[in-house]
């Protein structure tokens, strides 16, 4: 009776060591804080109302960031605990024992890609996406709700974990059968398992929407070929998320049914096969990794015409560069294990695939160029990171080619030189394009601008604190350091580059310490930094045309695109007056939230096999869709004078 | 004025870093870029060429990177300002060829590299190759010579200039087994069998590890490797003759998981221990 109703779930779980215990306690503290700040400015209400339940894709953009920005913190003390285990553990054990070691590296990728990586992408999807094809919202609203509150709660299992039972320790995509339930019968994969299963369907669930919103809802007049670059970007990230996620769904499906039925997909004996997993994982894995950086190639290509005063060089080169790289990265899948034995025709074939991305990627590289060339360039932060990008990520793309030659693969697979490379990738590319992001869309989005001197020193601490934090890795790389190791034998002669490394982790989280400065300042002095204009940066397309933060229905008026850079056109041509119509607008629900509720209580249960719960909230999640899709009134009518007024209020210059 | 020094510095301190970095690779022992095995060398040999021959698109970006944001910077009224200078088919033409060259160039390269370099492909010599075969553990690593019928743990010895064929498996979570002064690493993976080949010219001790996680003791799965002349290799293979013996249940024994690290010699008495050892996984309850 007892195993019925707790299933797995003992006292024992909550049994830890120290450091967990603090990093426990610290989080409790902090929710206990919040949960105080709103009861006594009494902002329940303003919670539920204007957040939980939105449909509005600018405020989901926003808490998408809220969390991406909780988990970047929670990813770094992950990062600093690591670097300075090993700088430590130099002939000896170190402070931590190498089973929590496990489980804080596997819990730092897995932070830092799908929730931090997703998370920017996501935010930018939201935020920037709709206002710059013209729309007033995403094609699925709720659905919209929906993917946000699955990927909120799979980041609370992530965190759940530090004080229920414990995280998975098999790296952050868990091959079998160190997965397998022979080597790790514990909850900790469990954990891990449903941490990605529960975020990558909602990812899945963006994907289509923002596909189906590229398509279907852009304005009068722009056509495909008029699309900032940067919505063609997201377009591709669409296209690949629709592809490649399933296949995410039904690796993970198959290694629970491994773990809780008895099957043997990915076992050893039984006929299973462990590299049928290796295979599919990384046929999600490797256009994973462009699902990050597309979008971040896309800021670039906004960001460097805006402050080079010139229009975007090569615009058809650019969309074609996307469309090769989102088609060649569902064929390169295999260079993440040539040393898994397979034959070299295998092996060149997928090489040479895989040489083949740096092709499009040069060229996106050098149209950014020669997009400065002959323009009038100002270097505001948004393109202080553009500069650290081109030099890190060329950086990561060379070490990524040597990487995609078997015969050096063999030599520095799964060496730190590996982890130096995709780090120099998604911290040069994907990190920095998000902090790129973040300042050149932050007044858009708030109202007010943010602190530029603070940026610049984030900018610069983050720049030195990168560089002496991973080439170093490639060093030890070459030394024949392995990843993951929590401790190493002293002849070895390592150390010195770990200390350096863990220098360079102080430096960064220095770096981040500016960053959150520079937002609680920015947001002390936002009457003096408003944004009233609109159009801070003297922007070129739609978004920066209406007013700071936009108003709920984004504009007022649809507006008719004739040209690419639509804002840059219109706002050097006379204005005409305004004619108001009718919108209509999704109505607020609550829906989405708790079928995200529902959705943690499922995997809860299946981790805990709690299976009593697990078919409650099975109907629970049927009901509640049923509920929401039964009702016919999702939407309401703002009449044209009331739009008339508000635009009155705002003052905006269109 | 102030600008021009600024640029100075740079300069000087790029490259001031490159050469340090350079002067570094060049006069430590880095394992990768001086190991002591032909295949290695190969292998860094590749390394150094895929990088020079990318050079000729790298340089261009960061000195077009430098010489863009210093010439058109907003503070440099002279510089030319065309707003709408936003394609030239030749120029594109160019950044589409140049990478495409390269890289054709590379994929000839690695084709024949690859093939020439197969970790499956025996080592031409007059010698016979020496067979190992592998089994990773939890948390160590054991040797078999079937040849020879001796058996040890984390250390083995094999004679310089003669090439040696690794037979690989696992009896635990997936591993890599690789020594980089020796060149190139492959999974160990239960139920299946990989090869590696390779062949040392110089006398000396190789530290080996696993390159993937493999649970608990995995940071603990180091391994020597010792080259030595063919007297002193016959020498070794006579005292594991004295050992004790390996037989299947001495197996089952070792191959619980621990991590302890010592290192032991054995004798090997049952010459097919190792297709057992993969055969376990065929039969439904093998391992039980």
């Amino acid at each position: 009776m007892k195993e019925f109703i707790f299933g797995r779930l003992t006292l024992d779980a909550f049994k830890h060591d120290m450091i967990e215990y603090g990093a426990g306690v610290s989080m409790g503290l902090v929710a206990i804080l919040v949960i105080y700040l709103l009861t006594v400015k009494k902002k329940w209400g303003w919670l539920w109302h204007e957040w939980i339940t939105t449909v509005d894709a600018k405020k989901i953009g926003v808490m998408y960031i809220v969390v991406l920005l909780i988990m970047l913190i929670k990813g770094l003390i992950d990062a600093l605990m690591m670097r300075a285990q090993q700088a430590i553990a130099s002939g000896n054990q170190g402070y931590l024992g190498s089973e929590h070691f496990q489980q804080i590296f596997s819990a730092h990728g897995t932070t830092m890609i799908f929730f931090v990586g997703m998370g920017a992408v996501f935010a930018l999807f939201n935020l920037v996406v709709p206002l710059q094809i013209g729309a007033r919202d995403v094609a699925f609203p709720f659905l919209n709700a929906v993917s946000f509150w699955l990927f909120a709660m799979g980041a609370l299992f992530l965190n759940l974990s530090l004080v229920m039972g414990n995280f998975g320790g098999a790296g952050w995509l868990s091959y079998p059968p160190l997965s397998g339930i022979e080597y790790s019968p514990g909850v900790g994969i469990d954990y891990w398992n449903w941490t990605v299963q529960i975020a990558g369907v909602g990812s899945l669930f963006s994907g289509i929407n923002f596909f189906v919103t590229i398509l279907r809802m852009r304005c009068p007049g722009m056509t495909l070929m008029r699309m900032p670059v940067f919505v063609w970007a997201c377009l591709g990230t669409a296209v690949l998320i629709i592809f490649a996620f399933p296949i995410l769904t039904m690796s993970l499906a198959l290694l629970t049914l491994d773990r809780i039925m008895g099957m043997h997909f990915f076992t050893s004996d039984f006929g299973g096969n462990p590299m049928l997993y290796v295979n599919l994982i990384w046929a999600w894995g490797h256009p994973e990794v462009y699902i990050l950086v597309l979008p971040v190639f896309g800021v670039y290509s906004e960001i460097i015409p805006t402050f080079s005063k010139k229009r975007l060089f090569g615009y058809h080169s650019m969309v074609w560069a996307i469309i090769a790289i989102a088609f060649l990265s569902f064929i390169v899948w295999l260079h993440h294990f040539f040393t898994m034995g397979a034959s070299p025709g295998i092996n060149s074939f997928f090489s040479i695939m895989t040489m083949a991305i740096a092709i499009p990627t040069g060229v996106k590289i050098f149209n950014w160029l020669f997009t400065q060339c002959r323009g009038r360039l100002t270097f505001a932060t948004p393109m202080l990171w553009f500069l650290a990008f081109i030099l890190i990520f060329t950086i990561g793309g060379l070490t990524g080619v040597l990487l995609s030659i078997p015969p050096v693969d063999f030599q520095v697979h799964n060496s730190l030189f590996l982890i130096a490379h995709f780090h120099s990738v998604i911290i040069g590319g994907v990190l920095f394009g998000f902090f790129s992001a973040f300042a050149y869309w932050f007044p858009k989005v708030t109202g007010f601008m943010l602190n530029e001197k603070l940026g610049k020193w984030a900018f610069w601490l983050w720049f030195v604190g990168f560089m002496l934090a991973f080439m170093p890795l490639y060093a030890l790389g070459l030394m024949g350091a392995t990843r993951r190791l929590d401790h190493y034998a002293a002849d070895t002669g390592w150390q010195p580059f770990f200390i350096i490394a863990a220098i360079g982790g102080l430096v960064i989280a220095a770096a981040i310490g500016c960053q959150v400065l520079q937002f609680i300042v920015s947001i002390k002095q936002r009457k003096s930094n408003r944004d009233l204009t609109g159009d801070p940066w003297d922007g070129r397309t739609l978004e920066w045309s209406i007013s700071s933060p936009p108003p709920f229905y984004n504009f007022a008026v649809t507006p008719t695109v004739e040209e690419r850079d639509a804002w840059w056109e219109m706002k050097h041509k006379p204005k005409e007056k305004p004619v108001y119509k009718d919108i209509h607008l999704p109505k607020n629900t609550s829906m989405g939230f708790w079928i995200g509720v529902a959705g943690f209580f499922f995997a809860f249960s299946l981790i805990w096999s709690l299976y009593w719960l697990l078919p409650l909230s099975i109907i629970a999640i049927v009901t509640l869709a049923i509920i929401r899709l039964s009702d016919e009134e999702v939407e309401y009518t703002l009449k044209a004078e009331e739009i008339e007024k508000l635009e009155a209020q705002h003052g905006t210059h269109s | 004025m102030q600008r021009k020094i600024q640029i100075i510095y740079v300069a000087l301190i790029s490259m001031g870093l490159l050469l340090a970095t350079v002067a570094f690779f060049w006069s430590t022992r880095v394992q990768i870029i001086h190991p002591s095995g032909m295949i290695a060398e190969k292998e860094r040999d590749l390394l150094v060429f895929a990088t020079l021959l990318m050079m000729v698109v790298v340089i261009p970006v960061f000195v077009l990177t430098f010489v863009f944001t210093w010439k058109y910077h907003v503070q440099n009224k002279n510089s030319k300002y065309l707003p709408n200078w936003d394609h030239s088919v030749s120029l594109e033409a160019l950044w589409w060829g140049i990478p495409l060259i390269i890289v054709a160039v590379l994929s000839v390269v690695t084709w024949d590299q690859t093939h020439k370099l197969d970790p499956y492909k025996p080592i031409a010599s007059n010698k016979e190759p020496l067979t190992i075969q592998v089994v990773a553990l939890q948390w160590r690593w054991l040797f078999l010579y079937p040849q020879q019928g001796v058996a040890s743990i984390n250390l083995f010895q094999f004679p310089k200039d003669r090439p040696v064929k690794f037979e690989i498996t696992a009896d635990s979570p997936m591993n890599s087994f690789w020594i980089p002064e020796l060149g190139g690493q492959i999974y160990a993976m239960p139920k299946m069998q990989t090869e590696l080949h390779t062949i040392s010219d110089r006398v000396g001790k190789y530290r080996g590890s696993s390159a993937n996680i493999s649970g608990k003791g995995f940071a603990d799965m180091v391994f020597v490797a010792e080259v030595v002349e063919e007297e002193d290799f016959d020498r070794w293979i006579q005292s594991a003759k004295q050992a004790e013996v390996l037989d299947f249940a001495g197996y089952r024994a070792l191959a619980r998981p621990t991590e302890d690290r010592e290192e032991k010699l054995f004798r090997l008495d049952d010459l097919k221990l190792f297709d057992q050892v993969i055969n376990q996984y065929l039969v439904p309850g093998g391992r039980l």
